[in-house]
């Protein structure tokens, strides 16, 4: 069981978040081309060693997270939340 | 192996007897004894009766790595089989008897099987039955099915109940800066040194006592250390948890451990459990878990009265028991030189078999004074006696091969091949042990930085070594978690002083031996060389073919004399033929400490909606959809549940009929931005929905394929109010979060759960604005006008009632969806049917709810199941060409766009009087065979239609079937029903009724 650094809830079992996906994937605008949409949601990198993924903390604060993993030794190299506003305000909370 | 209790000494409370049963008998022992204990000190020798060949067994060992004493405990519901006796605490009342013996262990018809135990060797069972794969491959099958169930009651252990476990286990969570595993010399060590740096510690200890081999070790010196020891871990707060087991180490310092409750405690207290499953995460883990002793193979080294050095040293040290008058030692390292002296010293004759040809002669002069006999350059070749052992036919090393040295009588056979570090736990972990050529055996590979191995874990033999490495790591833990420790310096792993000499197996030429590798599931030395000769030159197949470490000790007894002999008939190094993964758990885990409390009306939560009690009040049978409990159907008196939803379904599309809908999903989207928002996740436009006007929405997923449906309620420019349908109520939810988060976070929108906080009842059918009329504050808000097809009023029912209704039809009649906050619940519903009751109306149930939205062929989660576009749906016309939308472009992708995909239909039996079920393939008429060409999803009666109706997909949808007869395959249920394709819109097509 690996345990997540929620930035809002602190250290918790993996088992209080889902696993959402590749999280370095960025979607393309609703009107964007039909290669353009295959490429983001069906190509995925089988990545051995760091990859950011998103964890969603279902049975907790419910924020969307963005988590570094290692995927041979499961070590976490940093959580974030997903909003880009809100992680600012953490980072900054003047 | 003629064993007694001695008159003194060993840690047993020879004040304290204990009554217990052995196989019909009853026998006595003390507090502090095993079973295994207890049981030899009653001079029982056969304990068990071998896996595959029925083989007489004894005790091999005193621990977890005990391979013969396999019994079963307790009787009825509480029977626990494969229970280890060396490791099995007495208490008073225990009953225990033999298993996988028939009439018993002592007389076992199935010992017979031993006679031809040269035809059962490894893979027997695959090539007499299976055929030799390939060219054979199944030919056998039918006469294994024919077989199987008495080759399986043959061969085997013990058999568990039938009955349902009364016990009650526990789940448990807990936290610490450092767990100690083991709590012997190193571990205690390594928790005080912990404990003293500032730190919380769990200690974990597999046994009922604390100590690990200072229990093992003579005289009153071990005792006052030890008792010295224990009393600093009590006075610095150590949390010592003994009958504990940590089986598993996982991820970021969690560790899975089971807690045994004495049997006594649980006698005596109905409210605790038996076991108690933790999880526990700790910052730093050091793992002292001890080493356990080798076996040799040699001829019938199986034969009760053959056992570890190690394991005599406990029964007479621990226990009180000296096991043999005559003994014979046969070793190949210095471990067995204080067992030889301890037992010499007790009184029984010792003649020490050392296999290395240069004797360590400051050792031998130790024993010799205590009268050890001492012989060098000779092992064990072959034990003689079937139910117990009498003599012992020795070999003696020619300096490059062993040949036959004649025979001594002896009642007791010592082996001592060796150690194997417990490298299990670190293994877990993926770190790979390594061969140590020096010590033999194998080391744990590095660990990550937060697990340390201590003691002879590590591979460190002495006592006073143990302890210096238990500080070690403790100090270790103490410094990686910013606290001052000791710098100590490490000891050097092994410290014997002489080396120890390779010795795996004793063979002499010519001479047939049954030597057994893994006695638990009798692997023999001639099976893994039948491995290897049939070609398996991986560990990992070796184990599969022979069953080697895949008995209930996984191998601790076995696995690295396979090794050893894999890697001769491979001309290889142990090191180089490597290991078996360790796996958890590190010894058995029942499954109800797995299941915990998790069990009967536990195992999953029950949401019971706020009308709940009022449902079952009115005469509701329930039933469970998903998670929720729903009002099934509303007997009335003498009805069966087919009468009672035809009536409601009738009665509801006549004049009136209620139903409880609390448990779709409720979210309210609310912002600024919330239009915005819903206009890009609904296929169809949201764009210019006016307040006080709800929409029917679909939603797709990325690729295209519908997530879900609903409706949604504009409540002021920037507040909806969204239903969901109640199967993916919480993914449309995480859904939403996601893309306002991570996708669109410049939205200006906040989506809340409401689904808990409002009660909703829907009030479907001619008469329902009547209903409504009454109950209502000011009628007028309800007309026609005030409420049209769509329209929304935020209202209070009468005693001011605050409620929000929305004229929305799933049954295709008038009809109107009332919410109220969750506490109000039962007082709308004393309201509503109040008001409807005098009009003739019923409460209806899912099953009407079902026969309802068939009849208009709407879809629910049943059919939205992750495969279905929206055309499928024949909601086609629902994607707005005008707008781009999620899903909006991947749902144009040809395949999901072809004509010949599985649509959804209306399904009629050919002969009215017929039904079908729901579950079902559609075939075409002239190839009832294969996948169909479709599935059916609902079935209900038609009070409308006066016949049995279905809904469901088919190729092409129902525009290709037209005219065609189609076959419901349903071989298994019932027959093969005739059916005719038709629109899946089968009631009220024009969709008038729900205008009123
Ligand atoms: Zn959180």
């Amino acid at each position: 069981m690996i345990r997540i650094n929620c930035p809002y809830c602190g250290e918790r079992d993996h088992s209080e978040f889902t696993y959402g996906g590749d999280g370095s994937v960025k979607y393309p605008a609703l009107d964007a081309s039909m290669e353009d949409w295959l490429q983001a949601v069906f190509q995925r990198e089988n990545i051995r060693g760091v990859q950011t993924e998103s964890w969603h903390h279902v049975n907790g604060c419910r924020m969307w997270l963005l988590v570094e993993r290692d995927t041979m030794t499961h070590e976490i190299h940093s959580v974030r939340v997903a909003h880009p506003g809100l992680q600012q305000a953490l980072e900054d909370p003047s | 192996m003629t064993a007694r209790r001695l008159d003194a000494g060993g840690r047993i409370d020879r004040s304290h007897s204990l009554k217990f049963n052995w196989d019909g008998r009853l026998l006595r022992g003390f507090q502090g004894d095993t079973l295994a204990s207890a049981l030899m000190a009653n001079g029982e020798n056969l304990i068990g009766r071998s896996f595959k060949y029925h083989r007489p067994r004894g005790i091999m060992s005193a621990g977890v790595e005990e391979s013969g004493a396999l019994v079963t405990v307790g009787a009825g519901a509480k029977r626990d089989a494969n229970v280890k006796a060396t490791t099995c605490e007495l208490f008073d009342g225990l009953a225990a008897s033999g298993q996988n013996a028939w009439p018993n262990v002592r007389h076992d018809l199935g010992a017979v099987s031993n006679l031809f135990s040269r035809f059962l060797a490894a893979g027997f069972y695959y090539k007499t039955f299976m055929g030799l794969p390939p060219f054979e491959w199944g030919q056998g099958t039918g006469w294994w099915m024919k077989y199987e169930k008495i080759i399986r009651r043959a061969a085997g252990m013990g058999t568990a109940s039938r009955e349902p476990d009364p016990d009650a286990y526990e789940h448990a969570h807990a936290f610490c800066d450092v767990l100690v595993v083991g709590a012997g010399p190193a571990g205690i060590s390594a928790a005080l040194t912990a404990v003293w740096a500032g730190l919380d510690v769990v200690l974990v200890e597999q046994d009922f006592e604390p100590g690990g081999d200072y229990l093992n070790q003579a005289g009153p010196d071990a005792d006052a250390t030890r008792a010295k020891l224990l009393a600093e871990i009590v006075d610095a707060d150590v949390r010592v948890m003994t009958r504990t087991t940590a089986f598993g180490l996982y991820d970021h310092g969690v560790a899975g451990l089971l807690e045994r409750l004495p049997d006594q405690q649980i006698q005596n207290n109905k409210y605790l459990p038996r076991q108690r499953f933790w999880t526990l995460r700790a910052k730093q883990i050091i793992v002292a878990a001890g080493a356990l002793e080798r076996h040799i193979a040699f001829g019938n080294n199986d034969t009760p009265g053959v056992m570890t050095a190690a394991a005599a040293r406990t029964y007479l040290n621990r226990f009180g028991v000296l096991p043999g008058k005559q003994i014979i030692l046969s070793t190949n390292n210095d471990s067995a030189y204080g067992p030889a002296l301890d037992l010499a010293t007790a009184g029984a004759s010792v003649h020490l078999l050392d296999a290395r040809p240069d004797l360590p002669v400051d050792l031998v002069n130790t024993v010799a004074a205590s009268g050890v006999r001492v012989t060098s350059g000779t092992a064990a070749l072959k034990a003689v006696g079937g139910k117990q052992i009498t003599r012992l036919e020795t070999a003696a090393w020619t300096g490059t091969g062993w040949q036959s040295a004649g025979s001594e009588n002896c009642d007791l056979v010592l082996v001592s091949g060796g150690w194997s570090p417990v490298v299990n736990l670190a293994s877990h972990l993926s770190t790979k042990p390594v061969w140590d050529q020096d010590n033999c055996c194998f080391l744990p590979g590095e660990t990550a930085a937060h697990i340390h191995m201590a003691g002879s874990a590590a591979g460190i033999w002495q006592t006073r070594d143990c302890e210096t490495s238990g500080r070690v790591a403790g100090a270790a833990a103490a410094k990686a978690l910013g606290k001052t420790a000791p710098d100590i310096s490490k000891p050097e792993v092994g410290g014997w002083s002489h080396a120890i000499s390779p010795l795996y197996e004793v063979t002499v030429p010519g001479k047939k031996l049954k030597s057994f590798v893994d006695p638990q599931h009798d692997v023999t030395a001639d099976d893994v060389r039948l491995a290897h000769q049939e070609g398996f030159v991986s560990v990992e197949h070796l184990k599969r073919y022979t069953t080697l470490g895949m008995a209930t000790d996984q191998g601790k007894m076995g696995n690295v004399i396979g090794m050893a002999l894999m890697g001769e008939a491979l001309g290889k190094d142990i090191s180089d033929v490597g290991t078996t993964t360790f796996r958890p758990p590190y010894t058995p885990v029942s499954l109800g400490a797995l299941t915990g409390r998790n069990k009967g009306d536990h195992f999953r939560p029950l949401r019971r909606t706020p009308m709940d009690k009022w449902n079952l009040d009115n005469g509701a049978t329930m039933t469970e959809a998903g998670l929720w409990r729903r009002p099934w159907y509303f007997a009335r008196s003498g009805e069966t549940i087919k009468e009672a939803y035809i009536r409601e379904t009738t009665t509801t599309r006549h004049d009136v009929g209620l139903c409880d809908v609390t448990s779709l999903g409720k979210i309210a989207v609310q912002g600024p931005d919330a239009t915005e928002f819903l206009n890009r996740i609904y296929t169809n436009p949201f764009a210019k929905l006016p307040v006080g006007k709800a929409r029917y929405g679909i939603m797709l997923r990325d690729d295209g394929i519908v997530m879900d449906d609903g409706t949604t309620w504009r409540l002021s420019e920037t507040d909806y109010f969204m239903t969901t349908t109640t199967a993916h109520a919480a993914k449309v939810m995480v859904w939403l979060e996601e893309l306002l988060q991570m996708r669109w976070p410049d939205l200006k929108v906040h989506v809340t759960s409401v689904s808990e906080q409002w009660a909703g009842c829907a009030v479907v059918g001619p008469k329902s604005r009547a209903v409504l009329e009454a109950c209502v504050e000011d009628a007028a808000l309800v007309s026609n006008d005030n409420l049209p097809f769509m329209g929304v009023v935020e209202t209070r029912l009468k005693n001011g009632i605050p409620c929000r209704i929305a004229r929305i039809s799933f049954s295709g009649e008038m009809a109107s969806e009332v919410y109220v906050p969750s506490d109000y619940a039962p007082a709308m519903m004393d309201m509503l049917w109040q008001a409807a009751k005098p009009l003739g109306g019923c409460l209806y149930g899912m099953e009407a709810l079902g026969a309802l939205r068939i009849e208009k062929g709407h879809v629910t989660g049943t059919e939205l199941d992750g495969r279905v576009t929206i055309d499928d749906a024949g909601l086609g016309k629902m994607a707005s060409p005008n707008k781009h939308f999620i899903g909006s472009v991947l749902r144009q992708r040809p395949a999901m766009m072809a004509q010949n995909r599985p649509r959804l239909v209306g399904i009629f039996p050919k002969d009215r009087d017929q039904t079908f079920n729901a579950g079902t393939i559609l075939c075409r008429a002239d190839e009832v065979s294969g996948h169909g060409e479709g599935w059916i999803t609902g079935v209900t009666y038609s009070p409308a239609f006066g016949h049995w109706i279905g809904i469901g997909f088919i190729t092409g949808g129902y525009q290709a079937w037209e005219g065609q007869t189609v076959v419901v395959a349903d071989p298994v249920r019932r027959e093969n029903v005739d059916v005719e394709i038709v629109s899946p819109h089968m009631y009220d097509p024009e969709g008038g009724r729900h205008h009123g």
